[in-house]
């Protein structure tokens, strides 16, 4: 599967200044670590020790919060895309 | 200008960052917190020079991280009066629901009728200092009608991002100011995700709860300044906040602590902060009647639309105040929500909005349960307009005429049994 990824302005450093870029991957779970061999640098800033996504990190499949799907076992389909949003906003 | 900022800091990774328009954290995207000199604050500031100040949020400049926009020659702040609202003492409300010594911090006597005004005053101020030409916003309606007054008052664009089903007043007291609003179809938080991606897209504008987050919610530490200088420089003991993303709890928490690290009071304050929630969106509530850790995201369904915040973002900070603070939190249904509304408007005279009644109603849920006792010094924060909400009332008892009748003596008396002195009730 083939999905774009959205990249937040605190990330771009890493993909050289790209808002979007097209990665690989069955599952969001997979799309992020895939995202992290295409670009360096990824894994440490979305996942904790743990491998959970961190606190403030929130990841959309499409208009939906992974949290409301399967996390990061959410499978994703072709053309999809995934949006990596700073979680503190808003109030 | 002279200001006490020293950067900012990561609340989760401590990493410094430079006082800039920023508010997450670029490592771990942790949220950014304004560091001060609290030492040079605590030579400068005293309770003698606050008194002197203006009756508004800026009598706390000091406190807040925008320099000395008053005194120093330089720009006035983006000022509409916010602040220095009334603190009443609820005694009839008190006595209804078995307490001693209750105040109310009525901040409906804001400018456009809320809290919001503290944080909008604060963070156009920095907004204008850091060179922004628009101020924006993802809103459930109060901040809406705050940034679109505010920026209408200094002269700034303004666009204005809200879900499509709010309140017909809060809509009106959004656009009369005549700057961009948004409606969105869809919820709250799908609202603010599309501003945190906008923030990304449009750099050169201030969302004022996106990318100046930073600035804006330390304003909401004046409501802690006010109730203890009205207090005559006292903490209270026990204060009852409402949550929505759980920035304002957190920074009443921050504000009586900071009022002891600079010398305002003698020491820093043991203040007990408990939350309000309503049921049809209480992400902060469960987690905290759960003994969780971790908040997870709800579908907001309450009449109160200006606490619909699912996805919290300051909502693990408010776990973490309650549960150090002594305090509680409590989840109340939308009828609680419309009786407590009656209930402080027939008691104390205070129309408030429906986050105001999940406050009261809370408040009154605490009492029942001995949580909030009677020998504490306790403050609620009423922190919205009942003019804002009232399809909330419609179809309630007492929201319409208690008899419409034609314009003669006998039908008066037909229609009430008052005696001559006064109205039975």
């Amino acid at each position: 599967m083939s999905v774009i990824v959205r990249i937040p302005t605190q990330l771009r450093t890493l993909t050289g200044g790209a808002g979007e870029v097209e990665i690989e991957g069955a599952s969001v779970g997979e799309v992020l670590k895939a995202l992290d061999v295409a670009h360096p640098g990824f894994a440490d800033r979305l996942f904790d020790e743990a491998g959970n996504l961190r606190r403030f990190v929130n990841v959309f499949l499409a208009d939906e919060d992974v949290r409301f799907l399967d996390g990061l076992a959410t499978p994703v389909t072709d053309g999809a895309t995934v949006s990596i949003v700073p979680a503190v906003a808003g109030g | 200008m002279v200001d006490f900022v020293t950067g900012l800091r990561c609340r989760e990774c401590e990493r410094p960052f430079p006082a800039e328009a920023l508010h997450v954290c670029d490592y771990c995207f942790g949220p950014l917190e304004v560091a001060y000199d609290y030492e040079r604050i605590a030579a400068t500031v005293s309770r003698a020079r606050i008194e002197a100040g203006p009756r508004t949020v800026w009598r706390y400049r000091d406190l807040l991280p925008v320099g000395h926009v008053l005194d120093d020659g330089g720009e006035a702040p983006v000022d509409l009066g916010a602040g220095f609202t009334p603190l009443v003492r609820a005694d009839r409300l008190a006595a209804e629901l078995g307490l001693g010594e209750l105040w109310i911090k009525d901040d409906t006597a804001n400018p456009t009728g809320s809290f919001k005004d503290r944080v909008v005053s604060v963070a156009l101020t920095k907004a204008r200092q850091l060179g922004f030409k628009v101020a924006a916003c993802a809103s459930t309606g109060n901040l809406a009608n705050s940034v679109a007054a505010h920026a209408a008052r200094a002269g700034l664009d303004s666009v204005v991002l809200i879900p499509h089903d709010l309140e017909a007043a809060k809509i009106t007291m959004t656009s009369v100011y005549g700057g961009t609003v948004i409606a969105v179809e869809g919820t709250y938080d799908e609202v603010n995700r599309l501003c945190a991606e906008l923030t990304s897209e449009r750099p050169s504008w201030a969302f004022v709860n996106v990318n100046v987050r930073t600035y804006y919610a330390e304003g909401s530490k004046t409501l802690a300044f006010e109730i203890a200088e009205q207090l005559g420089w006292q903490a209270p003991d026990h204060v009852v906040v409402p949550i929505g993303s759980g920035s304002q709890l957190t920074k009443v928490a921050k504000g009586f602590a900071e009022l002891g690290k600079v010398g305002l009071l003698a020491a820093e304050p043991a203040v007990r902060v408990s939350g309000a929630q309503a049921e049809g969106c209480s992400p902060v509530a469960t987690a905290f009647l759960e003994g969780k850790d971790a908040i997870r995201p709800v579908k907001p369904k309450t009449i109160a639309k200006s606490l619909a915040i699912g996805n919290p973002a300051d909502g693990w900070y408010a776990l973490e105040v309650m549960r150090k603070t002594g305090g509680s939190c409590a989840a109340v249904t939308d009828e609680e929500v419309v009786e407590a509304i009656g209930l402080l408007a027939r008691t104390e005279g205070i129309f408030a909005e429906t986050a105001g009644g999940v406050t009261i109603a809370t408040l009154c849920k605490l009492a029942a349960s001995g949580v909030i006792r009677p020998d504490e010094r306790v403050v609620a924060l009423v922190t919205g307009h009942g003019l804002k909400t009232v399809e909330a009332l419609t179809g309630t008892i007492g929201c319409g005429p208690t008899a419409t009748i034609a314009p003669t003596l006998a039908a008066f008396d037909a229609a009430t049994n008052f005696e001559e002195e006064s109205p039975a009730r």
